[in-house]
């Protein structure tokens, strides 16, 4: 059956190169556990702790036990979905992850989908009217966004739209105080609300979420322009558009059927990194905004030296980021059919 | 002699006035360089020239907005913004300059090695850095800094690791297409050591394409410095830098004190800006056909 369909065994392929992945990234979250500053039992048994205690500590960690054993230690935990406990919340990592997970996702998404809307019309638009203000625009618009540190857009959007133009609700978290959090479904708000029907928690989510992702989608769509101004000017000057255009095909045709089909496929290869340098900036932006995700947890945990969390912050963006690239491959070969032949 | 020095001329003229070109067609490179002479300038002399002390407070004059005195204002404890700003430019420089010369370090001689043997040191220099790309880079600098403890060696090394793929691939890269070449054999036909061949006749080919690297990292180096210290890791309060000056300022932010965070941000975004566009140049002199 395998041999029947190159497409399947093409994305099988592709899921197995993951695994090694995994593996690593696990291999990379254990050492960074066990380097922690000082001896991991005396942090953990507390400030108050005898000798005797931190002995205790010690062995109930298993941390006596040669390091080979303690990494399958840890990975059985993981494989049960236990990060560990977390010391300033006194609950599991994992679950803490868990239910701040969607705070960031909706932040994350709705940030990269704006980002993709602006950013692809616009390296087309630019790509198929070179040296006009388009153009420019363009070229402006993708250095700029590559030196802009994100934080800082967040803080003078804030100032503009909150402080001087006061048409932003104040940015601390998900929803102002006056609306009650909308029913748990997905997590999302702006899906649970529409679901609940309730539009006027749906239209304070919403605003909430502007500025934010606005922030986020500055600094992303930068390199999604490029991109894509680069790849429709390189599909335009091949042969097959000139043959396109001499068979008389319409403008219009040409464009979107021909060179933006083409011009798709380094836009989606860029998306992985893309993908690395908007989960990154998503950790300041939540800061920045009271954001109550997981990468505002993660900072709060950093203050307090809470490391079990960190280490499960860390632990879980890079798996996040690894099923990400996964989609992005996956993508790829259904969006170009060459791409599962040649893979045998 | 004369004819060696006849052939060598034109070939350096030649050098020269394709940067010439480069820089007359695209004059903004030209402002690049006077805004990274700036930096250079104010990391070299700015602690000797700047009107106030760093760290001296004044809460008698606390949170002043700029003025012909204190051009930048004056943040919650009465220190001076703009002294501060000038003064961090050396330790923000320092940071991001010792992470990418120690991941060009160390990322020349592993790729280095993977290039031109091959075989399993490939093989596990290749996993390795798959596994550190399979990381959201920021969020593994995080990892790094919680993991190793809170100090700024820990940040420049941070930022080292998740910069090294980098330059370890471009260098495999380079020395991989090399190391059968002819010139590479007849240097090792003539009795050069394998190191030696790598070291003088094939690395240096890896050089031009690295520079830009550097250049385009650098920016994206202090990026990463600066987010980390504005999340509270690496340097520690009183000390002027800009991250930290920004995540200070944003406290003042919502009750309209915009100076404290902006300028600091400012001054981040200009050098960011200096680099990338600084990258962006030397890739239209060194290669001109990768221009996008």
């Amino acid at each position: 059956m395998l041999a029947s369909s190159p497409r399947l065994r093409a994305t099988l392929l592709r899921v197995a190169q993951s695994i090694p992945v995994v593996i690593g990234v696990v291999i990379i979250s254990f050492l960074l556990t066990r380097a922690l500053p000082g001896d991991p039992a005396v942090y953990f048994a507390g400030v108050a702790a005898d000798t005797a205690s931190i002995e205790q500590t010690r062995v109930a960690m298993g941390l006596d036990k040669p390091l080979l054993q303690q990494f399958f230690i840890y990975v059985g935990d993981l494989s049960r979905g236990d990060l560990g406990q977390s010391l300033s919340s006194g609950r599991p990592v994992a679950a803490d992850l868990a239910k701040r997970l969607p705070a960031s996702l909706e932040l994350t998404l709705s940030a990269l989908i704006l980002a993709i809307l602006i950013a692809v019309p616009l390296g087309v638009l630019a790509a198929t009217r070179p040296g006009t203000w388009v153009d420019h625009l363009c070229r402006v618009v993708v250095t700029a966004g590559v030196s802009l540190p994100t934080f800082f857009t967040g803080i003078l959007l804030i100032y503009i739209f909150y402080y001087v133009l006061g048409i932003a609700p104040s940015p601390l978290g998900r929803l102002d105080f006056v609306y009650l959090d909308p029913d748990h479904f997905t997590g999302f708000y702006l899906i649970d609300a529409a679901l609940m029907g309730d539009w006027e928690t749906w239209r304070g989510a919403a605003k909430q979420l502007i500025l934010p992702a606005t922030t986020l989608a500055l600094f992303t769509l930068a390199p999604i322009a490029r991109m894509t101004r680069a790849a429709m000017l390189t599909a335009l000057s091949s042969d097959f558009i000139r043959t396109a255009r001499a068979a008389g095909l319409s403008n219009r045709t040409i464009l979107y059927c021909y060179a933006f089909r083409n011009a798709l496929l380094p836009v989606v290869t860029t998306l992985g990194m893309v993908f690395s340098f908007a989960l990154g900036a998503n950790v300041l932006v939540e800061k920045v905004f009271a954001w109550p995700g997981i990468g505002s947890y993660a900072v709060e945990a950093l203050v307090v030296s809470d490391y079990a969390a960190v280490q499960g912050f860390v632990l879980a963006m890079a798996l996040l980021f690894v099923a990400l690239n996964l989609v992005i491959d996956l993508l790829y070969t259904a969006i170009d059919p060459r791409i599962g032949f040649s893979s045998k | 002699m004369t004819e060696v020095s006849h052939q060598l001329a034109p070939k350096t003229r030649g050098n020269f006035d394709h940067i010439l070109y480069v820089l007359r067609a695209n004059p903004v490179t030209l402002i690049a360089f006077g805004l990274f002479a700036l930096l250079i300038f104010s990391a070299v002399f700015g602690p000797s020239l700047v009107p106030y002390d760093p760290l001296a407070t004044n809460a008698a004059n606390a949170l002043q907005p700029p003025s012909a005195t204190h051009w930048f204002g004056t943040d919650n404890v009465g220190r001076d913004v703009f002294s501060r700003v000038i003064v961090a430019t050396r330790l923000d420089l320092s940071i991001s300059v010792a992470a990418v010369a120690l991941s060009f370090v160390v990322g020349s001689i592993l790729g280095c090695i993977a290039g031109y043997w091959g075989g399993w040191p490939d093989i596990i220099l290749n996993r390795l850095l798959d596994t550190i790309m399979a990381f959201p880079l920021f969020v593994l600098a995080m990892g790094i800094v919680a993991a190793l403890g809170n100090t700024i060696e820990n940040i420049i090394y941070a930022t080292a690791i998740i910069n090294m793929p980098f330059y370890a691939r471009l260098v495999r890269a380079e020395v991989n297409i090399r190391r059968d070449s002819g010139f590479a054999r007849a240097a090792k036909l003539a009795g050069n050591s394998d190191i030696r061949v790598l070291a003088m006749h094939i690395f240096p080919n890896a050089l031009p394409p690295m520079m830009v690297q550097v250049s385009l990292n650098l920016g994206w180096a202090i990026l990463n410095a600066a987010g980390l210290s504005f999340i509270g890791l690496g340097v520690s309060p009183p000390t002027a830098e800009w991250g930290i000056m920004v995540a200070e300022g944003a406290n003042f932010i919502v009750s309209g004190e915009w100076w404290l965070a902006v300028f600091p941000g400012l001054w981040l975004m200009i050098t960011v800006f200096t680099f990338n566009l600084l990258g962006d140049g030397l890739r239209d002199i060194v290669d001109p056909r990768k221009r996008t």
